[in-house]
């Protein structure tokens, strides 16, 4: 088995961590750190369940080696709740009735934060070619796309 | 009422937004050992041979077991409840491991090793030599003369239903026009977004706890008892959150194996998990049914008489098998009404992945050939579709005459009309008319009825309250949450019969069957009416404890009390007395009367009742492409009272989700050569995604169910009904084309339009 230490920072914390160069990010961000709120659908990149955000990007856990994320900045959900406070696009969810089994939640979660951080008011259409990585088999995705364009619009009002 | 009709948060809400709630993985230990399960790669034939030194010597495998080393206890995976009549027993057709090969990925050893990596190369170090048969993939091949038989002595054959009531050949023989067609239904899987997934271990007295991803925690624990041989009480089961269930968790797909694994290892945790590949393909999927149906009906549009035969091939195993196709029997019974009516269903054993519950459970099978071929009459005799249904529907007051069920509250006529109104039928009906060109849109509707629980088959739920210091409680359910809303349901149902804040009412979602009040689970849209009469029978109890007690604490007469917003209060006009936490300190603390207030009630429900709705659609279809868009749709429900409208809402937007896929896109495919599975993987298995799927619109129309906590009944898996066949006469009203076999994908349609000359 071949090593390698590699650093990162993960939801703001600089974290160095000795990895097997095969391991996902997924697996180093579960098994190693204990972030499981990133959960495992499939670990072929097909269902969007290990979304996090590496510098800005979402990107598939479950196919992303741990020795790529070295140097880099890497969100989690663990990571958006700040002072005990939800994100708003969390809270969006919650209010909205987006969330159901939970399961592909913290992924969708992190798909919408890349959009509504954006600033810009997407259409309905665009929300969801920005979530089309995400799968859901609970909800139909109806108020997951209710919950991002809420947080668009009080974006847009606040400007 | 405060809480019940309210849209109160989900009591899981903020748990899993932030990624804290816990699912099996999450709970998984570092030191946990790995099991993966060798898989046939024939889909029919035996183990001649098998070798498994070299597994063995992998350097990290602690154990590799074949079916020459598990109990030999055949036994049943089918989640249903126990019965006291061998009769009436699921089929026992099942080892933990087999030399028998019944089906592509059929289980024929297990390695358990310290890491994934090392289980997965174990696997691929295991030598076998197969006697292989022809695969039997259709009824036709497993029933023609010579056809290797599956399970010994059964020709193939799993069991038949049938029934009848009234006097078939003289209702047809009076009938003006009989009707006959023929419907198929695809494979489908659930394609909820966790793998099955368990862990056990051994306690150090022997138990064997086993940590799983079910829907049915006290169902799981008989059955691994039963597989394993043991007392029912050495073991325990603990189901935390789960990632959606869909009836594939009614099965106990891999906890018996996983416990027995767990025998071995000398105390050692061991997780079982599945890929997303064998979770498509070994766990269960939703049976293809064929059907055969006639009917006759008078000049002026009333059903007299209705014939359907069913078959279906179940995959190699019984599972829940023969109980889904004679579900469907059942409730074709249940919509329209008529002087006589058969029903002939059969189950056939095929080289096939194993078919179980899944969300509707026959019911989405029956109703888009039901509901297909009723549009069909219609059309035939010149009549209104949505009048020929309304002429014929069942009214309040219908008995079923077979199960007794009544029907106490109905709400589909006006679920029909909310429907029509949604969609603006009429206005769009005058604008379709004449359409030419390779696009062409039409509108097309389907009802359905459905049961509230499996009444009159057995049925029993548990909850259990306890009252705190405070003056809040603690609710504890048999009943599982599996994303559905159940724990915020039930919540809510306590809140209101105790008369104390929702957000007084601490759900524990975890249910460990050492502590959790007996129930069967989450399966039959039963939590909410039958669990619901549970807590609701909790909840009057706990009350009627805080409102004795108050009034010995007071000697205000008991009957001029009640309980209101967590006080207790003058009846008549809501002032104020004490609140429900003094009652409450006094209940713990009087050192002369002290005792908790608690209730722990467990409810055999003997009743059912009807859930009916419909669902009406715009398609547009793209002719030379094959492709269908929905431009509206609307599923419109009577269940009762609503409970939790965001919640139900929710339960409709994924259920309708759900059969738009079943309709135009979803199909588990098999090689027709190997019974190899094709498509077993979310790329190309069609899942629906946001982008395929369109705005759903719902409506509720409200009925009261006398029998019913606070007067609902069941919602869950209705929604998934409808969907398909309102599409199917969408099409139908486009094109002037049937479909009567599912999916009605691309190919499928550009067939078919080009060989009515469309294209």
């Amino acid at each position: 088995m071949q090593t390698r230490n590699i650093t990162f920072t993960v939801n703001g914390k600089e974290v160095s961590v000795n990895v097997d160069v095969r391991e996902s990010l997924l697996e180093v961000l579960r098994n190693r750190l204990h972030l499981t709120g990133t959960k495992k659908g499939c670990e072929v990149g097909e269902c969007g369940a290990c979304t996090v955000i590496i510098n800005g990007e979402t990107v598939d856990s479950c196919i992303y080696l741990a020795i790529w994320a070295d140097g880099k900045e890497i969100r989690t959900i663990e990571g958006e709740e700040k002072n005990g406070n939800l994100s708003r696009i969390q809270q969006a969810f919650v209010d909205e009735g987006a969330i159901q089994c939970g399961f592909c939640t913290p992924g969708f979660v992190m798909s919408a934060t890349v959009l509504v951080e954006s600033g810009e008011k997407l259409s309905r259409e665009e929300i969801k070619k920005g979530m089309a990585g995400n799968l859901c088999r609970c909800t139909g995705y109806q108020n997951i796309v209710r919950a991002v364009e809420k947080v668009m619009e009080e974006n847009l009002q606040a400007k | 009422m405060h809480t019940v009709g309210t849209k109160v948060q989900r009591v899981d809400a903020v748990a899993k937004v932030r990624g804290q709630a816990k699912y099996v993985d999450d709970l998984s230990t570092e030191n946990m050992l790995v099991a993966k399960v060798f898989r046939s790669t024939v889909a029919n034939g035996w183990v001649k041979s098998i070798d498994v030194s070299k597994a063995k010597a992998l350097p990290g495998v602690e154990l590799v077991v074949t079916y020459e080393d598990v109990p030999r206890i055949p036994f049943t995976t089918a989640g249903h409840p126990w019965s006291l009549d061998p009769e009436k027993q699921d089929v026992a057709d099942r080892l933990l491991l087999t030399q028998r090969i019944r089906f592509y990925g059929d289980e024929i050893a297990a390695v358990v090793a310290v890491d994934e990596l090392t289980a997965k190369k174990a696997l691929e170090l295991i030598e076998v030599e197969y006697e292989e048969y022809e695969p039997i993939l259709t009824v036709e091949d497993a029933l023609k003369e010579g056809a290797t038989e599956l399970h010994e002595g059964t020709g193939n054959i799993l069991k038949k239903t049938e029934w009848q009531v009234g006097d078939l050949e003289a209702a047809f023989a009076k009938a003006d026009c009989v009707f006959e067609d023929e419907f198929v239904t695809s494979r489908v899987q659930h394609c909820h977004l966790e793998n099955q997934i368990s862990f056990a271990y051994q306690e150090s007295d022997g138990r064997i706890v086993v940590v799983s991803s079910t829907q049915i925690p006290h169902i799981v624990r008989r059955v691994v008892a039963q597989a394993l041989g043991i007392p029912w009480g050495k073991v325990k089961v603990i189901k935390p959150y789960i990632g959606g269930g869909f009836g594939n968790r009614q099965d106990v797909v891999q906890e018996p194996l996983n416990a027995f694994l767990a025998t071995l290892t000398g105390g050692r945790p061991v997780k079982l998990e599945y890929s997303r590949e064998e979770n498509f393909t070994t766990t269960r999927t939703r049976h293809p049914i064929h059907f055969k149906i006639r009917t006759g009906v008078m000049k002026d549009g009333t059903i007299v008489a209705r014939d359907l035969e069913a078959i279906s091939p179940i995959g190699g195993y019984a599972s829940h098998g023969h109980a889904i196709v004679a579900n469907a029997g059942t409730k074709y019974r249940s919509l329209y009404s008529q002087e006589a009516i058969r029903y002939k269903g059969t189950t056939v054993y095929t080289t096939t992945p194993v078919t179980g519950a899944m969300r509707a459970y026959g019911i989405p099978q029956v109703k888009f050939a039901l509901e297909s071929h009723i549009e069909d009459i219609a059309r035939a005799i010149g009549m209104d579709p949505i009048a020929f249904r309304e002429k014929n529907l069942v009214k309040e007051g219908w008995v079923d005459p077979i199960s007794g069920n009544r029907v106490n509250s109905n709400g589909i006529r006006e679920c029909i009309k909310r429907g029509r109104e949604l969609i603006r039928w009429d206005e769009k009906k005058a604008q379709l008319k004449n359409q030419t060109g390779p696009k062409r849109r039409g509108l097309g509707m389907a009802c359905f009825s459905y049961n509230s629980g499996t009444y009159p088959l057995f049925e029993i739920a548990g909850a259990r309250i306890v009252l705190n210091q405070d003056g809040s409680v603690q609710l504890q359910i048999g009943a599982t949450e599996i994303g559905q809303g159940a724990d915020t349901t039930l919540g809510q149902i306590a809140a209101e019969a105790m008369g104390i804040p929702f957000d007084k009412v601490h759900v524990i979602s975890t249910q460990d069957t050492d502590v959790t009040p007996f129930d069967t689970g989450a399966y039959a849209s039963r939590q909410t009416y039958v669990s619901g009469m549970a807590v609701k029978k909790a909840g009057e109890e706990v009350k009627a404890k805080i409102l004795e007690r108050a009034h010995r604490m007071t000697d205000i007469p008991l009957q001029a009390l009640d309980v209101v917003n967590g006080w207790v209060v003058w009846a008549h006009s809501g002032e104020q007395v004490m609140s429900v936490e003094e009652v409450a300190m006094d209940s713990y603390y009087n050192e002369l009367t002290a005792a908790p207030i608690t209730a722990d009630v467990s409810n055999n429900c003997r009743v059912n009742s009807f859930s009916f709705g419909c669902t009406f659609v715009e398609v547009e279809v793209d002719m030379p492409l094959g492709k269908v868009e929905i431009l509206e749709i609307y599923n419109v429900h009577d269940s009762g009272k609503i409970v939790n409208p965001l919640l139900a809402e929710g339960q409709v937007h994924g259920g309708v989700s759900m059969g738009i896929g079943y309709a135009l896109s979803e199909q588990l495919l098999l090689d027709q050569k190997t019974g190899r599975p094709l498509n077993g993987n979310l790329l190309d298995y069609k899942l629906g995604t946001i982008m395929d799927t369109p705005d759903i619109g719902v409506a509720f129309v409200e009925t009261y169910e006398p029998t019913g906590p606070f007067g609902a009944k069941a919602l869950g898996e209705p929604p998934a009904i409808t969907p398909a066949p309102a599409i199917r006469n969408a099409i139908l009203d486009a094109t002037g084309v049937k479909f009567n076999e599912l999916p009605m994908n691309p190919q499928r349609l550009v067939e078919k339009f080009k060989a009515a000359g469309l294209i």
